[in-house]
């Protein structure tokens, strides 16, 4: 039987490829596009992947409000617990996380949102946006923490 | 869109538009995250700043406050924003980044008993506390 092998660059198969008597010989590697470890993340790329850990952290959170809300609902003594825990330093480094999280993706999300009408997308306002996301992240957890430590 | 071949005459519609777009439930999708995340913007508000005004709350000054019908109220809005919109975005973190059909549709099932889960904890809570123990 014939087998015909195409000209074109694309005519490996199963990363195979056929020399003039037809016999596979290994693939030789090619050349790949750029790949994470060897590429400088821009600011802009960096403030995107950011905005999907906050959303993932902020859903693996939402176990800790059912925790909260469960202990609450089981009576007095759970309740105490779980309040302690949030009190404690450690719910307290916890809580401040979660309101980083949140706030930098309330932010970036109403960038989304923006976005999404077709706005801001080119490169130096998606540049100059940044700022403002980490800006408004930033002051907003400062001045809820400023809120939270004064009323005390 | 590929040729329309002698076999391609014979698949149904479905089976013509699978794999090629949306077929309706990419936008769908898109519009609920967005709908969702419009709503969550004065949820979360409101939840930051109650979080403030209730630190170190007693048990009786809590479940006083989630009793108040507005606060009972916004709290279940809240959940059941905050939560599809979390089931929402994760599922299109799957889709990004699971490449296997099994494990993906596993995991697309997970998250979807792992949200309703998670929000019927929730908001039985809430309706014990706020209808009173
Ligand atoms: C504070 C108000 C919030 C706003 C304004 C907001 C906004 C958004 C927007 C616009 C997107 C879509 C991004 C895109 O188009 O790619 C998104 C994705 C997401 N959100 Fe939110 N969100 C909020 C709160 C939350 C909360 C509380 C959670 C979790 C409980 C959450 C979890 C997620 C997840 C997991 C994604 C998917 C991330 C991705 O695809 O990269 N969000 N959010």
């Amino acid at each position: 039987m014939m087998i015909t092998v195409r000209k074109s660059h694309h005519s490996q198969t199963k990363g195979l490829r056929y020399n003039m008597s037809n016999t596979p010989t290994k693939r030789v590697p090619r050349p790949l596009s750029p790949h994470l470890q060897v590429y400088k993340l821009p600011l802009t790329a960096l403030c995107s992947i950011t905005h999907r850990i906050c959303g993932v952290g902020l859903s693996l959170g939402t176990i800790l409000v059912a925790a909260f809300l469960l202990a609450a609902a089981s009576g007095e003594g759970p309740y105490n617990t779980v309040m302690g825990i949030a009190s404690s330093p450690l719910g307290q480094l916890i809580l401040f996380f979660w309101s980083v999280a949140l706030y930098y993706h309330l932010c970036s999300g109403i960038r989304h949102m923006i976005w999404d009408t077709g706005r801001c997308l080119d490169k130096n306002t998606a540049m100059r946006t940044n700022y403002y996301v980490i800006a408004g992240a930033a002051a907003l957890t400062v001045s809820t923490w400023a809120c939270a430590i004064m009323t005390l | 869109m590929p040729k329309n071949t002698e076999q391609d005459r014979l698949k149904s519609p479905l089976a013509k538009a699978r794999g090629h777009g949306s077929a309706h439930h990419g936008a769908d999708h898109w519009l609920h995250q967005k709908i969702t995340a419009i709503a969550n913007v004065p949820l979360v508000i409101w939840l930051v700043y109650s979080i403030v005004d209730l630190k170190g709350a007693s048990y009786g000054e809590f479940t006083a406050w989630l009793a108040a019908p507005l606060n009972a109220v916004l709290m279940i809005l809240l959940l059941i924003s905050t939560l599809y919109h979390a089931r929402l975005g994760t599922q299109v973190v799957i889709e990004d980044y699971i490449a296997s059909p099994c494990l993906r549709t596993a995991k697309l099932i997970g998250i979807r008993l792992f949200f309703f889960a998670i929000g019927v904890a929730c908001i039985f809570s809430v309706l014990k506390i706020a209808l009173g123990q």
